[in-house]
């Protein structure tokens, strides 16, 4: 049980640093306090030795940021509740965590940087959470950023990447979102003892949310977080969720527990306690994507038509020139990020390449390890010794006819097994980067030397499909290459997308073509009577 | 430091669009910042370089600076401690502005404005605590504006209407906040330099070259962006500042402005919105937004 337990926790610095001014903040300082004395409890009974945090109040626009500073000592006025007092800080932030987690988010294909620099302003959540939780750094901690155009996507992998981390450290984490229910705060000042939710809209969907979260429900909230996004005033847009669900598992095997709730400022404060259980108490409502390495998010299309120039010029048309929409958090609706469609807005530096493409500790592969087999020998088939052996006892080819039937050809290299541009993920399932355009060259390579064995050649292939494992992330380079190849051929050819192949190659090619011998012109004229 | 006996001979000498990526500040590799760099965005420097030699030929006793960094819900908050002294730390571009400030507050005129403010019917705060840290938008533009430091500041927060609201709301609140300004400046007798510290149009790249002033990754983020600013820019020069607060609306949504943040509505307010050209010193990118350096000198005798 690498996560022992979760807590979502509000990050204003009312329950902190004035809990006696109002009953509503007083009711959830005794929830943080509640959920400190347990996890005090967790380090006895499960050797909990980490908090990794995650707040909706340290806002990122490059990417992800990870706390590596080992002393990070200052003291911090919020902005906005500065009459409140300042809050003095020294935590104990677990260095090498930090590290191993942008490590981890860097493998998944994420931008995310660990800083230590002395005065770093750690955000008003953070530090509320960590006095409360953690008031004398019984536990090493780290905390994340909140990148504010980050889609559901990238903060799933953020997710996971943390994960990453604590299961390679074999550590036994608690994870801290710290995040609002809604996050409306009050425009004129109110009584305090009168606190309120700033909203109705938001207090129906407040009390919806922790009566899901109370039946351990915690992937059904991450599910609904764009509904609630869309209809309430959610903090950040729900992302916490989306993060704490990954870091936890993405399930619903929780035992669930509200410590409390209340209004502070406006917003909707909970302290809540997620529990790994043995069995799931709710339904499952999932209906979105799960998501492993991060390549970018496309929901820009829908944006696309709509953008304008001054004076309302429809600049939809220039695809990844025109579009610029899009904005700084606050701006309601999804953020998202248009660097995939820009086609790379930057060659990535040699610098940067090489830090996107290393594996955490050396685990990179790049070949197949899964079981070959010897071709059959059959009737008219034909196996090319400079193809790579079958997956399965079939043979390379079949001729029929004046057909030559190919069998599913991939990148792999024959004899050695290699895959060129990258195997797509690790032996131990980690994803990595690859490259699309050479795997998509050295499956036309071996599709060409099994034509070339059966007496063909590519020049007289008539169909092909083509199995891709992520459409999104390659079609275009996957499309680039087989330009090259096949421009002029005429083939007829079919495109899908498949949840996996049998080795770890991103894609895979069909071929039907005509036999060497056969006269093309005859054979579409139906004419052709055979060799 | 003017005083009240100078009551009825106040007035805005000068009010610039300045916006604060603290890459330019970097980029000059000022003593009080850490890190160090070997250049970059020069063209915007140069911007900056001119506003300074304005200022130099200028008689001014205040800076007033009104930021997108410093964020309030409730009401407008001003600076109300005479001097602050810290570290800021951009938490974005932390490898960028580690920057040791010191620098005095007018705290009478931000006493003026937030009184000014009230009988407008507006929420006005403020900021007492003394451990308070200044934020990044504030120095960085008046450290690029006049980084002698030698002139007490005054600055206000940026208020969220536009965000919790609608544009007209935030308008409103922005075109209000920037006639109590100048109501203040005057009945106070400040010659009151103003800066509003905003970025034109604000999507941005979402990584960043190694080497950040790498001047081959800089340019638009979209043709997009940069037509609107264009056009905006265009407006100023002339004179059109009406139409530009008519046009806010499109310009904040369709070039995700950071004029959202009220900035340079508030700086328009204060000005009266004015109808005289604006001189643009510069124009230029950093890491894909837009930011144009701009002054208006209003004409003496203008309300
Ligand atoms: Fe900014």
């Amino acid at each position: 049980m690498p996560v022992v337990a979760g807590y979502i926790v509000p990050g204003l610095p009312h329950p902190l640093l004035a809990p006696d001014r109002s009953p509503h903040w007083r009711a959830v300082r005794d929830g943080f306090d509640a959920a400190a004395a347990r996890i005090r409890q967790a380090m006895v009974d499960h050797g909990a030795d980490l908090l990794v945090l995650y707040s909706t109040q340290w806002v990122s626009v490059i990417g992800h940021q990870v706390q590596a500073d080992p002393d990070a000592a200052w003291t911090h006025v919020d902005p906005e509740f500065h009459q409140l007092g300042s809050m003095p800080y020294r935590f104990r932030i677990d260095a090498d965590y930090a590290q191993a987690y942008a490590a981890a988010a860097q493998a998944r294909g994420l931008s995310c940087r660990p800083v230590s620099y002395r005065g770093f302003p750690i955000d008003t959540g953070t530090i509320v959470a960590l006095q409360l939780l953690n008031a004398d750094n019984a536990l090493p901690a780290t905390t994340t950023s909140c990148n504010m155009y980050a889609d559901r996507g990238e903060t799933l992998v953020l997710g996971k990447a943390a994960r990453d981390a604590i299961d390679a450290g074999g550590r036994r984490a608690i994870a801290v979102a710290v995040t609002s229910l809604s996050a409306r705060k009050h425009v004129r000042p109110v009584d305090p003892a009168d606190d309120q939710l700033a909203s109705a809209k938001d207090a129906e969907w407040n009390d919806k949310l922790l009566e899901i979260l109370s039946e351990g429900r915690l992937e059904d909230v991450a599910q609904l977080a764009r509904t609630v996004a869309h209809q309430a005033h959610a903090d950040s847009q729900m992302r916490a969720f989306w993060w704490l669900s990954a870091v936890m598992g993405q399930h619903n095997r929780y035992r669930g527990e509200v410590l409390a709730y209340a209004p502070v400022w406006g917003t909707g404060a909970a302290v809540v306690e997620l529990v790994p259980a043995q069995v799931a108490q709710g339904q499952h409502e999932f209906d979105e994507d799960d998501v492993d390495r991060y390549h970018g998010d496309l929901e820009v299309l829908e944006s696309a038509g709509t953008q304008r120039g001054p004076g309302g010029a429809p600049m939809g048309a220039a695809l990844g020139r025109g579009l610029g929409r899009v904005g700084p958090g606050e701006i309601p609706g999804a953020a998202v990020s248009l660097d995939k469609l820009l086609d790379q807005p930057l060659p990535p530096r040699p610098a940067d390449l090489a830090g996107r493409m290393a594996a955490p500790a050396g685990t990179r592969a790049d070949r197949s390890t899964t079981p070959l087999h010897e071709p059959p020998v059959v009737a008219g088939g034909t196996n090319a010794a400079a193809a790579p052996k079958p997956v399965g006892p079939y043979p390379h080819a079949r001729r029929v006819g004046d057909l030559l039937f190919l069998s599913g050809v991939g990148p792999r290299q024959a004899g050695t097994d290699t895959i060129p541009g990258g195997a797509i993920r690790a032996p131990d399932g980690t994803p990595q980067d690859y490259d699309i355009e050479a795997q998509t060259r050295a499956c036309i390579d071996n599709i060409a030397a099994i034509l070339r064995a059966a007496g063909s050649d590519l020049s007289r292939v008539l169909d092909v499909t083509a199995f891709l494992v992520d459409m999104d992330r390659d079609f275009a380079g996957y499309n680039r290459v087989y330009g090259e190849f096949f421009a002029t051929v005429g083939a007829t050819r079919t495109t899908v997308a498949v949840a996996a192949l049998p080795t770890p190659i991103a894609v895979e090619l069909k071929v039907v073509a005509a036999a060497g011998d056969v006269d093309l012109a005859a054979l579409a004229d139906g004419k052709w009577t055979g060799a | 430091m003017g005083s009240t006996s100078d009551a009825g001979t106040g007035r805005i000498v000068a009010g610039f669009l300045a916006p604060h990526p603290p890459h330019l500040v970097y980029a000059e590799n000022p003593p009080q910042n850490e890190p160090r760099a070997t250049g970059g965005w020069e063209t915007l420097r140069a911007g900056y370089a001119a506003v300074r030699e304005r200022l130099a030929g200028l008689d001014f006793d205040v800076i007033v600076v009104h930021s997108p960094h410093w964020k309030t819900v409730t009401g407008h908050h001003l600076l109300g401690v005479p001097r602050f002294q810290g570290r800021s730390v951009d938490p974005i571009f932390p490898n960028l502005f580690r920057y040791d400030y010191n620098l005095k507050v007018d705290v009478e005129l931000a006493r003026a404005i937030a009184d000014q403010g009230r009988a407008a019917g507006l929420h006005m705060e403020l900021m007492e605590n003394p451990d308070f840290r200044v934020d990044y938008g504030t120095i960085t533009s008046c450290h690029l504006a006049h980084p002698d430091w030698d002139v007490p500041i005054v600055a206000i927060s940026s208020n969220r209407a536009y965000f919790y609201f609608s544009n007209e709301v935030g308008e409103a609140e922005m075109l209000g906040l920037g006639a109590a300004t100048r109501r203040a400046i005057e009945a106070t007798g400040r010659r009151a330099v103003l800066l509003a510290s905003n970025s034109l149009s604000h999507r941005h790249f979402t990584v960043e070259p190694a080497v950040p002033e790498d001047p081959s990754f800089e340019r638009p983020y979209s043709l997009n962006q940069y037509e609107w600013d264009m056009h905006v820019v265009d407006l100023m020069r002339r004179g059109r500042c009406r139409q530009l607060l008519d046009e806010m609306p499109d310009f904040i949504e369709q070039a995700t402005s950071e004029c959202k943040d009220g900035s340079l509505t508030w700086l328009l307010g204060a000005l009266g919105v004015p109808d005289y050209p604006a001189t643009v010193h510069a124009y230029g990118t950093v890491i894909g937004t837009g930011n144009a350096v701009v002054e208006w000198t209003p004409p003496v005798g203008s309300a």
